[in-house]
């Protein structure tokens, strides 16, 4: 998992926002998965949680309820003990993801888009939208624009757009300056977790009449 | 002070450890003492009422015992760890969300870390904490704010000049040491 040849990474103010937890959910499920992909990107999240780890340490205090220590003690007596270690599974998607789609590639209740893309939207907050896509090889996403950020993170085979070439593990930032037409490489079908915090515009006539039936 | 504070953060280790290995009740309310009050005053200014902050606060807390097994000190502090567990906590209990992390790193065959590591993880902590106490006021609150309110990530300036690059440097090479443990 940790194997692909990663070049496009989250940016500091993604991890910095995701390590604050001020992300809608959609954003922190794709970080998350990109993480579980990426050491590079993994090592830089930790140390923006030490930032926060710095100044909890540094912060004023609260007092606490007078019986807090004992009503702790209590809980954690009443509580069962967790001594349970990670377990890596093997399959394509890592654990958050897993977590949201129940369950591994097999379990996504694709729905067709037309030409042959499907997407599947996951439960998360309303505040941001996180789908799986899956482009057959070869075949491209309608050209669109975003109205706010879309984070779109390769888990199989590779896209092209105008930028560059995201393969697996790739993370690809778009803002709203970017108009872009993804393009799934020939040989393998692609498959992506994407995330939008506003609707995407689409350019032409047909997938704009869509887009409310869509969800995108 | 430089040598207290180091003291200090590799204490925190040793109590958490106690607290692993021997469920060590004393060790566990120094730790209550420091950082309980710490992260209430956290929850509460990111909105929580004293009721809920408490309760929370008694949750994450009794998280840190329930979870000790699982503290690496070759890749966090203390204060780093209870910062991750209170903030996943408050995404929970203010805004009714889960929070997605990224997949658990399973454990190589020797679960005792090189001291040596754990020594360079933490004084680099505490060199953060001083940079970061040391930042001119407003960039200070900035970073405050962000940590604690619930800025939007367009707000956050991230260039803050902060010794980032060496922590960063020493946790991927704890990453890689246990990448090499499970080959």
């Amino acid at each position: 998992m940790t194997r692909n040849q990663i070049t496009h990474h989250l940016t500091d103010a993604l991890l910095m926002a995701y390590s604050a937890g001020s992300l809608p959910e959609a954003f922190n499920l794709t970080v998350a998965t990109h993480l579980s992909m990426c050491d590079e990107c993994r090592a830089r999240a930790a140390a923006f949680d030490s930032v926060g780890g710095a100044m909890i340490d540094g912060a004023d205090t609260v007092e606490l309820a007078q019986d807090s220590l004992a009503a702790t003690m209590a809980r954690i007596r009443a509580g069962k003990p967790q001594r349970e270690t990670p377990v890596r599974r093997a399959g394509l998607f890592p654990a958050p993801l897993r977590d949201y789609v129940g369950g591994d590639l097999e379990s996504v209740r694709w729905r067709p888009v037309g030409m042959g893309v499907k997407q599947a939207i996951l439960p998360t907050s309303r505040a941001a939208t996180a789908r799986l896509l899956f482009i057959p090889a070869g075949a491209a996403v309608p050209d669109h624009g975003h109205r706010g950020t879309e984070l779109t993170l390769v888990l199989q085979g590779a896209f092209c757009d105008e930028v560059a070439r995201f393969g697996p593990g790739d993370i690809e930032v778009a803002n709203e300056e970017l108009n872009h037409t993804p393009v799934a490489e020939i040989g393998a079908d692609c498959i992506c977790l994407a995330a939008t915090d506003a609707p995407l515009r689409f350019r032409s006539l047909m997938p704009r009449l869509a887009q409310p039936f869509l969800r995108i | 002070m430089t040598t207290r504070r180091e003291t200090e953060n590799t204490d925190w280790v040793a109590c958490i450890t106690a607290i692993r290995d021997h469920g060590d009740e004393a060790a566990f309310a120094r730790l209550f003492a420091h950082f309980a009050p710490r992260v209430k005053a956290f929850l509460m200014r990111s909105g929580a009422d004293a009721t809920l902050a408490e309760e929370c606060t008694q949750e994450v807390m009794a998280t840190l015992w329930q979870k000790s097994h699982l503290f690496d000190p070759t890749r966090a502090s203390a204060a780093t760890w209870i910062f991750t567990i209170a903030r996943n906590r408050k995404i929970d209990a203010l805004r009714k969300q889960k929070r997605p992390e990224p997949e658990e790193l399973p454990w190589g065959q020797d679960p005792e870390p090189d001291q040596a590591d754990v020594l360079a993880l933490q004084q680099e902590s505490d060199q953060l904490g001083r940079a970061i106490a040391a930042l001119p006021a407003k960039q200070r609150e900035l970073i405050e704010k962000a940590y604690f309110g619930d800025l939007s990530h367009s707000e956050i300036a991230a260039d803050t000049g902060l010794p980032l690059g060496t922590i960063k440097s020493r946790i991927r090479l704890a990453l890689d040491r246990l990448r090499h443990a499970m080959k």
